[in-house]
């Protein structure tokens, strides 16, 4: 239900960045045109804060009280953002965990798009795009090229439109780190299996979260599913636009409640206290078996990296941006 | 605004209180989880380290093909807790007068900061550009062997601006925030 209000809000913009400077000059191999896209979808994402997501941080900032470390916090993130964008440069140094999300028609062939991902990651990489940032988790080793196992993420999912959509996040560890997963019932905090119990732990995470994950911050919830698909799906809610609605009622209602209460809790931003703590709250819900009620948070630092584009179906390049 | 500048002292340091917004002029020395093992386990540093800022931070940089000169494109700060088992022990081993990070860092270290004279400032996390802007020069790297982000790269500054969230009184805005937040998270669960 998520992914549907996502689509169906994006399709009316189409302006913004400009396509690549190739995009519109002489012959184009299309196998080269869709690295050189995605390079360009690398880099947008990097260096530049979706419009939605822009709103609600320059909200917060006229919200902070003046002369306190909060809004001096807010003041440098909107300097931070206008730099970014105008030196071309990564937002934060953490260029984090590279994630796509390919929507795909049928007959579409993921191995190659596969290698022109890890194409465009690499050349990213050396533009300064991305930061050197996979490691291997065995011997330490930085290859340098952001390519190694399971990096860079990639999910694949088969639609029935003609144009193939690619949206990038780009996942910073330090939100990562806070980032959590419940057990329902969780008697420490008294949190039961039902919506009551699911309110608690969230608020919890947040609070145990504090600055570190470099607030205010964006949650993505799932409640339910196993522990793998459930941690999955919970930080697929981070493709979902901030203004976007939730179809379902009880979560929409949720969702709001979960962001006015934790920005009741003072942690504000980096943590220094203030009235900004979360900026969103996007929720979902999977089956469980019997036996298990999990609750994932995926919690997004304010650096919040997510872009998309559709491709043009014959020549790959970018047709349209959508965030 | 208060200013810190170059060359740093214990007795500079301790003039600082939290809540001050200060700009750092001078040196420091990146240095995260890879450097704090390492001086953690005794080995020597390859810089002197004695009355110097130390910088959690995994810069973005770049190597001019010509000149061979690096440039930092990016350069905000990282989670500090991480060091939490070191930081106390490079502090006192070393000397090291001020610790840049993000996120705080525990009893440990704000006691380490008392003893020793020592502040923890906090960078914004994510400013990676407007933090960038700040180095002048990039004087030096150590430890390339860790991989770039890990190494330690020495930089000048100027104005680089930073929160102190612990003194070296023993306060932590850090422990201010989280107490007074939790008393709200009973009031909300």
């Amino acid at each position: 239900m998520a992914k549907k209000a996502s689509a169906k809000s994006t399709a009316k913009k189409t302006t913004k960045k400009t396509t690549s400077k190739k995009s519109n000059s002489k012959k184009i191999d299309p196998k080269k045109q869709t690295v050189e896209s995605l390079i360009e979808l690398i880099r947008i994402t990097s260096t530049i804060i979706p419009d939605d997501v822009a709103k609600v941080l320059m909200k917060a900032r006229t919200q902070e009280e003046q002369n306190t470390t909060a809004s001096y916090a807010m003041n440098i993130i909107k300097d931070n953002m206008d730099l970014a964008k105008f030196k071309s440069q990564p937002l934060c140094q953490d260029t984090g965990t590279v994630i796509f999300f390919v929507y795909h028609p049928p007959g579409f062939f993921q191995n190659q798009f596969k290698e022109s991902i890890k194409k465009a990651v690499v050349e990213a990489t050396k533009k300064g795009y991305l930061r050197q940032n996979s490691v291997n988790s065995l011997t330490g080793e930085n290859a340098g090229t952001n390519l190694g196992e399971g990096h860079p993420s990639i999910h694949f999912y088969e639609t029935n439109k003609k144009e193939v959509e690619v949206k990038l996040v780009l996942k910073g560890g330090g939100c990562e780190n806070v980032s959590a997963q419940y057990s329902l019932p969780d008697t420490t905090l008294g949190a039961g299996r039902d919506l009551e119990g699911v309110r608690k732990v969230v608020i919890d995470a947040v609070y145990k979260a504090q600055g570190k994950g470099c607030g205010p911050g964006a949650l993505g919830v799932c409640i339910g599913g196993d522990r793998a698909d459930s941690a999955y799906a919970a930080k697929k809610q981070l493709l979902r636009k901030l203004d976007d609605k939730n179809s379902i009622s009880e979560l929409a209602k949720l969702e709001n409640e979960i962001v006015e209460t934790c920005n009741k809790l003072g942690i504000g931003p980096m943590g220094f206290g203030g009235k900004t703590t979360l900026i969103s709250c996007k929720m979902t819900h999977a089956n469980r078996v019997p036996a298990s009620f999990f609750v994932s948070i995926s919690y997004m630092c304010w650096a919040f990296r997510r872009q998309g584009i559709v491709m043009d179906s014959k020549k790959n390049t970018i047709k349209k941006w959508l965030y | 605004m208060k200013k810190l500048s170059y060359p740093f002292s214990p007795e500079a340091v301790r003039e600082l209180k939290v809540g001050d917004m200060v700009l750092i002029t001078g040196k420091l020395f990146t240095g995260r989880d890879a450097v704090h093992k390492y001086l953690h386990e005794g080995n020597k540093s390859p810089v002197n380290l004695k009355n110097q800022i130390i910088y959690h931070c995994g810069p973005v940089t770049m190597k001019d093909k010509k000149t061979g000169k690096w440039t930092v494109t990016a350069a905000g700060p990282t989670t500090s807790i991480r060091e939490e088992p070191y930081q106390w022990e490079v502090i006192r081993d070393h000397g090291i007068v001020g610790v840049i990070g993000k996120g705080g860092m525990g009893q440990k270290t704000l006691d380490a900061c008392k003893e020793y004279g020592c502040v923890y400032l906090h960078a914004v996390g994510g400013a990676a550009q407007v933090l960038a802007e700040k180095i002048k020069s990039v004087d030096g790297l150590y430890l390339e062997e860790f991989g770039l982000p890990e190494a330690i790269w020495e930089l000048t500054v100027e104005d680089f601006p930073v929160v102190v969230t612990m003194d070296a009184h023993g306060n932590s805005l850090h422990m201010e925030v989280e107490a007074a937040s939790k008393e709200i998270l009973k009031t909300v669960i």
